[in-house]
């Protein structure tokens, strides 16, 4: 089995500090509006402060709550204020974990004679 | 585009996530083959970063935002079997751990995401992969046309899923219009995010990106030298 060269463990700590990066400090800047889903669903509806539909009809309306409570809900640490990116760090870790684990153990293990 | 819960009815919540999951079997048995030492990790950082952008909402109009879906992201850098595989992580841990998109919903936001939109950026990329692998400017054209493609033909999923199993609360036309036209607008930022990744991941690793893989392209050979 081989390690991965020096050059390509440079590459990806780099990569991952730019993950960090995106989900722990840009994170703090994303726009708080409704995507293009939520905008369509929430359509034809009036919110209120929270964005929740309180007038109208719209397909929002019947959306359930979500079945499973988290202390990560909606990206913040226990609803915490200013947590998005801890949230985000948290995120991007377990991500990394579930995915990487994942395809390690799916990786082909003939080594040299994968490689084209 | 996560779906909440209720949006659409059991059967239909059902009958997708019984195509997700012969999607994904399909995809796991296909991805062995692109997966080894050094394309595993990349996986790995590749659906962190998937993660990560995906929380980054930029304004598309005023009072509605859209975000990266990575469909192309995933299918040049890591190919469509594992790119599938890593858009379906994301879905799963933004479902459990942030309660974004619903858990009976996730079958169709896998459908949507992790299948239709990283098969047709890849298909996109294999049609425009002449002109990838001409060169960098090339390359980074595809990124931008895959990903807006990917957009706007996910997007035409919930409009299927709500055709079919719809709860009501708007007709299908303004639900199609809406749909289309908003991730128009989303496709274009989606675009741009994912030329401007394809670009420095090819600069940096050419090696690293799956479409040129088994190509003797310029773009390789120049990543190869010292």
């Amino acid at each position: 089995m081989s390690a991965p060269s020096r050059r390509s463990a440079a590459f990806f700590v780099g990569f991952l500090v730019v993950v960090l990066v995106i989900a722990g400090g840009i994170s703090y800047f994303a726009s708080a509006d409704p995507d293009g889903l939520d905008t369509v669903t929430l359509s034809g509806c009036q919110l209120d402060e929270a964005g929740e539909p309180v007038a109208g009809t719209c397909i929002a309306q019947i959306a359930g709550e979500h079945a499973m409570a988290s202390p990560l809900a909606d990206y913040a640490v226990e609803g915490g204020e200013g947590t998005v990116g801890l949230a985000g760090v948290i995120g991007v870790l377990a991500t990394l974990v579930v995915a990487g684990g994942l395809f390690w153990l799916l990786r082909r293990r003939d080594g040299a004679k994968a490689r084209e | 585009m996560h779906m909440s819960d209720g949006l659409v009815n059991a059967p239909t919540s059902l009958l997708f996530g019984v195509i997700a999951a012969i999607g994904l079997t399909i995809c796991v048995t296909k991805a062995r083959a692109d997966l080894d030492d050094k394309t595993a990790p990349m996986a790995g950082l590749v659906t962190a970063f998937v993660f990560a952008v995906q929380m980054i909402n930029f304004p598309i109009l005023p009072g509605a935002s859209g975000h990266l879906l990575g469909g192309a992201v995933v299918a040049i850098l890591v190919g469509p079997w594992v790119g599938a595989l890593c858009i379906s992580i994301v879905l799963v841990v933004q479902a459990l751990l942030f309660a974004d998109g619903g858990l009976t919903a996730l079958g169709m936001n896998i459908v949507n995401m992790a299948l239709i939109g990283v098969f047709t950026a890849y298909a996109v990329a294999r049609l425009m992969r002449p002109l990838a692998l001409r060169n960098r400017a090339g390359l980074v054209a595809t990124a931008f046309v895959a990903a807006f493609v990917n957009v706007v033909v996910a997007s035409l999923g919930f409009v299927v899923e709500y055709a079919i199993g719809g709860a009501g609360g708007a007709s299908l036309g303004t639900v199609f219009t809406l749909m289309v036209g908003l991730h128009t607008l989303i496709g274009i930022g989606e675009g741009i995010i994912t030329a401007a990744t394809v670009g420095a991941v090819a600069a940096l690793r050419p090696d690293l990106v799956y479409l040129l893989r088994g190509s003797r392209s310029p773009l390789e050979v120049r990543g190869s030298a010292p």
